[in-house]
């Protein structure tokens, strides 16, 4: 039985030595000298402060902003997840009907049904993003609470719009904090 | 459906098909010795073994080495769950996790099933992500594909007592393979946008002026042997949901080509080595049969409107703006087909990371998951338990096959007696025990743990079972497995659906290598061909089928169908 035993031993050890210690190090350490910007998490900063990351998504309810999907987790990103509710639950409609009922109370005048990706939760409480439909869905709001033109936010929307990774993968999207931190820039709130 | 989402899938499965020979000949060549450009590295670490490899182990012999492995490593990941509080690296003050889980999540890691009962961000340090769950990610995909090449050698050798070696086995997928793919995967995926970094979590001050406390960590390097070992641990509780996991469209590419890559490639090794790699383009063939009408069920089931939602005023129709569909526990930038695809490939591969919520699939997408792994996870199945796996399926096929014409079943020239078929029902039989069997003790003792109401509550535990039993470790996430009942009946699920399978096929290995090669003859019935890929798929069906079907019925069937009515829970 020994003669099983001792290898076990010796390749934990190793596995533990290299798999678990050699290799993240070394991969953190070439990744932090080609592309420290990534490897620290994508942060942004503004005035020499830390406003997020490019990655993650953050909560907004002041009008003057684009506003991203719901998040079970209020945007924690010390704490992500889903609200893994069943399809057929009578909660998740609910939630939905309490949601359209908020966005068309923020939205007034918007005549069309709401965006199916502004009104439920996403798998990780933190998406970045949201729909272009979701976005333009918002505009005459932002462009109102910033004395912008209409035409002026939904042309910022299109230039903001983000396609397909190499034209296939995926979906087309808004990056929120980025349409916000642009918007700042352009017509700053007093 | 779009002609996009297609384009997606048929890329994806295109690149697969190209990465298999590739990876296939790379293996065989791993297996068989041939590769040596390491020996210099290898050798020392034989010598601190005190193995010799070249003296090859009898099938039993391998079976004790590889269980003596697994057992260090679960006692060792244990150990450190244990002490986490006692350990460096860890930013954040994580606590000592407590037995219960700590057992559940060392069998878990141990077995290549990666459930977790809990959260990434919010349970563990860096310091025990790297040495507990980076680690047993590549040590079971070792243990895994060792298992195969096992298996693989039993069926290309004549009249052998040996099935090759399992330190050497172990060692050499791991230096030659794992290692070096997973430096520059994880690298690129640092240029991608994952992060790799010792920070303690980033406090940041949003736009809106509140706090934000981001969660960093060794993030890429733990990302890419997840989905190359099909582990599929997150190291945040959304897994690859999680942005920070993956970023973009582009890595979730990269992640799923990694699921996949080792898999299929073992199909081709499994063809080169035992000298016809038809054999082995045969046994894909049949995987990808099961898995690409699965992924487009999944697609067509999720990108429906959800008729819960209708008259409240919700846009659920794609168009060039959204994606639409059922966007409950999704990601924008992956939308609807990239998720459907993902948790197709994740749950077919045994890996079990997830980019959506399957709790919130729609019932008949969520039955896909639910179907794949029930399959007994060989749709290109996890690394090694795949091909393992469905070969085991490919043995009761041909013994179907022998008694239709009364004649001996052979496969690649190896008689199929009473033993093999022994070992083989052995093998299937671990999936109904620990789903049915243990999920049935569960649910008599603690459905308390189900979220939902009504049919999905049932789905939600049979999940849990299914998952656990079939090293997959995705969850319907809804049910609140960390209970110490759950805990301990999962924990002993996953170790039935890993060594209740394991031990058998190396059994059946070893039985394999020492009958001896007949020739094939007129009456041989030729397993590189159509008629035995469908013969192999009806096998895997009527066997989930018959075991499976009425708790299927009773799941996601029945909400369906109730959804379908309108009816809510």
């Amino acid at each position: 039985m020994f003669s099983h035993v001792r290898p076990a031993l010796v390749l934990i050890a190793l596995f533990t030595l290299v798999a678990g210690l050699g290799y993240p190090f070394a991969v953190t350490g070439l990744a932090q000298l080609a592309f420290p910007h990534q490897a620290h998490g994508s942060l942004v900063e503004r005035d020499g402060r830390v406003v997020g990351s490019e990655l993650i998504g953050q909560g907004f309810s002041r009008p003057e902003y684009l506003h991203g999907r719901p998040s079970v987790n209020g945007y924690d990103a010390a704490n992500s997840g889903g609200s893994n509710l069943a399809p057929s639950s009578r909660a998740l409609a609910a939630q939905v009907a309490e949601r359209v009922a908020a966005v068309r109370a923020l939205n007034p005048g918007e005549p069309g049904p709401v965006p199916v990706d502004l009104v439920t939760a996403s798998a990780s409480g933190l998406d970045p993003d949201v729909s272009p439909a979701a976005a333009l869905y918002q505009a005459r709001r932002i462009a109102a609470a910033r004395g912008m033109a209409e035409t002026e936010v939904r042309a910022m929307v299109a230039a903001f719009t983000r396609g397909r990774d190499l034209g296939l993968l995926g979906e087309p999207r808004v990056n929120v904090l980025e349409f916000n931190l642009a918007l700042d820039a352009r017509r700053p709130m007093r | 459906m779009d002609a996009t989402g297609i384009l997606q899938i048929l890329v994806y499965l295109a690149l697969v098909a190209a990465l298999t020979p590739l990876v296939g000949g790379y293996l065989a060549r791993i297996f068989d010795g041939r590769a040596r450009w390491l020996g210099w590295i290898e050798r020392p670490i034989y010598r601190l073994c005190g193995v010799s490899p070249e003296r090859e182990q009898h099938w039993s012999a391998y079976a004790a080495s590889l269980l003596a492995f697994n057992l260090a490593g679960a006692l060792l990941l244990y150990g450190l769950l244990r002490l986490q509080a006692w350990l460096p690296l860890n930013p954040e003050g994580m606590a000592a996790v407590a037995p219960p889980l700590a057992f559940n999540t060392a069998v878990s890691f141990v077995t290549n099933t990666n459930w977790q009962a809990y959260g990434g961000e919010t349970a563990l340090g860096y310091f025990v992500q790297m040495t507990g769950m980076t680690v047993q990610n590549f040590a079971s995909a070792a243990t895994g594909i060792a298992v195969a090449a096992a298996l693989i050698r039993g069926f290309a050798r004549g009249s052998a007592k040996t099935v090759g070696h399992f330190a050497v086995d172990a060692v050499r997928v791991t230096l030659y393979l794992l290692l070096p793919v997973c430096v520059l995967g994880a690298l690129a995926l640092v240029w991608l946008g994952v992060p790799q970094n010792f920070d303690p979590a980033t406090a940041a001050v949003t736009l809106e002026g509140a706090q934000q406390t981001i969660a960093q960590g060794p993030v890429a390097s733990q990302m890419f042997i997840k989905h190359l070992g099909t582990n599929g641990g997150g190291f945040f509780n959304a897994n690859a949901a999680h942005p920070f996991e993956n970023p973009s469209a582009l890595v979730n590419l990269i992640h799923m080509l990694a699921i996949f890559a080792i898999g299929a490639g073992l199909t081709n090794a499994f063809g080169r080595m035992v000298g016809d790699v038809r054999q082995g383009w045969a046994i894909l063939g049949a995987m990808a049969l099961l898995f690409v009408a699965g992924t487009f069920a999944l697609w067509a089931a999720d990108a429906a409107a959800n008729p819960a939602f209708a008259g409240l005023g919700v846009d659920q129709a794609a168009n060039p703006w959204q994606p639409g569909g059922n966007m409950e526990g999704k990601e924008v930038r992956f939308g609807i087909a990239a998720s459907a695809l993902f948790a197709a490939v994740t749950t077919a591969a045994s890996c079990g990371a997830v980019v959506a919520m399957h709790d919130s699939l729609m019932p008949l997408a969520g039955l896909v998951p639910l179907v794949n792994i029930l399959l007994g996870e060989v749709v290109v199945g996890g690394v090694g338990a795949g091909l393992y796996g469905m070969l085991v399926f490919a043995v009761l096929a041909v013994f179907i096959a022998g008694l239709m014409v009364g004649r001996t079943p052979e496969y690649l020239g190896k008689k199929i007696e009473a033993r093999e078929i022994k070992l083989a029902v052995i093998a299937i039989l671990s999936l109904p025990v620990g789903v049915l069997g243990l999920g049935a003790l569960g649910m008599a003792f603690g459905a308390g743990a189900i979220q939902d109401a009504g049919p999905h509550g049932l789905s939600e535990l049979l999940y849990a079972y299914a998952s656990a039993t079939g090293n997959n470790g995705s969850a319907f996430a809804g049910f609140g497995a960390d209970t110490p009942l759950h805990d301990i009946l999962l924990g002993l699920a996953m170790g039935v659906g890993r060594y209740a399978v394991i031990v058998p096929v190396l059994a059946l290995a070893g039985s394999a290598a020492a009958k001896p090669r007949i020739p094939a003859s007129a009456g041989t019935f030729p397993t590189h061909g159509g008629l035995f890929v469908g013969l192999l798929v009806a096998v895997v069906l009527v066997v989930g089928g018959l075991t499976f079907f009425p708790v299927l019925a009773l799941g996601p069937l029945a909400e369906h169908f109730a959804l379908a009515a309108a009816v809510l829970y």
